[in-house]
């Protein structure tokens, strides 16, 4: 049993046990869902834009993924509330392996979830464009995921305690979504406004997930992907160099 | 204190560790020989688990230098960590996972091959007493079965140094004769380096080969027991550690600023 596999593990089986986060993780997105997308449908069709389901569902997995990818980064707060973390920084085991560990059992659980979510907007209407475009999907649902749950555990080293976290939350996480294109699309929009959802990684995450579920896509998938990698990348550098300098 | 012919497992010159404008650890210095059983004395708030902290990498000194199985826990933290284990004084399991999953997870950490990892499972879980719950979370047991677990995990794989902060505190005194039997034999077998805390001095006076009493962040007396009582002209070591670190000594003569750090000690308590 390798290192990477015994961290992954331990993060499935915590998310396994505590069903009540699971389920309530899942409300928001389900939320936004319905709500925005019976409420919004009628005026989104009117004013030409077809089947608001249809474009609202990759977004609401994209946020789903978002939500829960950062909510898992950010468990090392608790990891060194419980004290649990100390076992971890102590080991002869390498502060990438740590956090590759942690980031792929949260990404993981951050892809079944938004598979949940996008499951249920099928029930509600949606149809994936190209089901053959299905594994692709998957895997820039797996990269969103890695990107946020390696940002949030990146940010949670350097907290001491869950104090910040409606900083996180209202200053991060909320703008992220709502400033991505996952509710409306990146077009006419003003200035301002598309040049934050432009420095926005989210943005192309929902880009992908529009292009691989709904077959409509404003960056292009290559440039999706060598964003959102490039940016996982310099994530992990910098979240593992931030777990070097934890002190407890 | 270098002994001809043994190699120091642990040494220490001026360390400090500061935080803020309060001193926890004031310029201590001290060594460890291979294969010895060290104690590590002191009142609350002395400055043994800050040490205990700087020694395995998890809290960066103000100033001194360390050294631990000949790697400076500060530059070659990779090193250094090969080189111990640690219980540590406070909670350090995952609660949300059962106790033979704790154990696992330290075992894989410390890449023990699976058979022998199975083995010594099986056999502290048994030593602890904890076999017949092995497969209950571990935020199902009590105090104690939790920080006899701590010491099963801590013992899981054979370091050339261990450290054990209070390891047995709050255990009962069969489980706590069982464990220092099995951390001696470790020693006698293995060679292992043994640095440990705790505040039962007949404990430390059985187990010990050496001890040093610190109070108030400065080492104020090392060596054996018998030296210790010798020098306090004292019968047991609790007498010699009490004219040491003074029965009432924070009370009597203490500067304002003394009376501030020990204000600030309860505080935190
Ligand atoms: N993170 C911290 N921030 C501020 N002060 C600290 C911190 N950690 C420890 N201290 C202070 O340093 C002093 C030494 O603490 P330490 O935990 O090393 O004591 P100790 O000898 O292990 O005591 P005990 O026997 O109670 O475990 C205490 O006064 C404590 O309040
Ligand atoms: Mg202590």
């Amino acid at each position: 049993m390798g290192i990477l596999y015994v961290m992954w593990l331990r993060q499935l089986k915590r998310y396994w046990r505590s069903k009540p986060r699971m389920v309530g993780m899942l409300g928001l997105p389900l939320l936004f869902l319905v709500a925005l997308g019976f409420g919004f449908g009628p005026i989104y069709q009117k004013a030409g834009g077809g089947d608001y389901i249809q474009f609202l569902a990759p977004g609401v997995t994209a946020m789903t993924i978002l939500f829960a990818a950062m909510f898992s980064g950010i468990e090392v707060i608790w990891d060194r509330q419980f004290g649990f973390l100390k076992e971890t920084l102590v080991a002869p085991v390498s502060r990438l392996q740590i956090m590759l560990g942690r980031t792929l059992g949260g990404a993981t659980v951050a892809v079944i979830q938004g598979i949940i979510v996008l499951a249920i907007s099928m029930l509600v209407g949606f149809r994936i464009s190209d089901l053959i475009l299905l594994p692709l999907a998957l895997f820039f649902m797996f990269l969103i995921a890695l990107l946020f749950t390696a940002l949030g555990t990146a940010i949670a080293s350097m907290l001491e305690d869950m104090q910040a976290f409606p900083l996180i939350m209202n200053f991060i996480i909320m703008p992220l979504f709502f400033l991505s294109g996952a509710l409306f699309p990146l077009v006419g929009l003003p200035d301002a406004i598309m040049v934050i959802a432009l420095f926005n990684p989210l943005s192309y995450g929902v880009d992908a997930l529009h292009a691989m579920l709904g077959g409509i896509s404003t960056f292009g998938i290559w440039i999706d992907f060598i964003v959102l990698g490039a940016l996982t990348l310099a994530v992990f550098a910098a979240g593992s160099y931030l777990f070097e300098k934890i002190e407890i | 204190m270098k002994r001809a012919g043994q190699k120091a497992a642990i040494s220490v010159e001026s360390l400090f560790r500061k935080f803020g404008n309060f001193t926890a650890v004031d310029g201590i210095s001290f060594e460890v020989s291979s294969g010895e059983i060290f104690a590590f004395l002191g009142p609350n708030g002395a400055g043994k688990t800050t040490t205990i902290k700087m020694l395995t990498t998890l809290l960066h000194p103000t100033r001194g230098k360390m050294m631990v199985n000949g790697f400076d826990p500060v530059h070659e933290k990779d090193a250094a960590r090969h080189s111990f284990g640690i219980v540590f004084q406070d909670p350090s399991l995952d609660d949300e996972l059962t106790a033979q999953e704790n154990m696992e997870f330290h075992g894989v950490l410390y890449g023990i091959p699976n058979v022998l990892r199975r083995e010594r499972i099986s056999y502290l879980l048994d030593l602890v007493e904890l076999s017949e719950r092995k497969n209950s979370l571990v935020r199902t047991f009590s105090g104690g079965m939790k920080r006899r677990l701590e010491i099963a995990r801590g013992l899981l794989h054979h370091p050339k140094i261990l450290f054990l902060d209070e390891p047995t505190l709050g255990l009962d005194p069969q489980t706590r004769n069982k464990i220092w039997e099995y951390v001696k034999s470790l020693n006698k077998k293995e060679g292992m380096t043994i640095f440990f805390t705790t505040h039962y001095m007949d404990e430390a006076e059985k187990v010990a080969d050496r001890i040093a009493i610190i109070d108030n962040g400065k080492i104020v007396a090392q060596g054996t027991a018998g030296e210790l009582k010798k020098t306090t002209k004292s019968k047991s070591l609790e007498e010699s550690f009490l004219k040491l670190t003074g029965h009432h000594i924070r009370e009597e003569n203490s500067s304002p600023k003394d009376r501030m750090r020990l204000d600030r000690r309860l505080w935190r308590r």
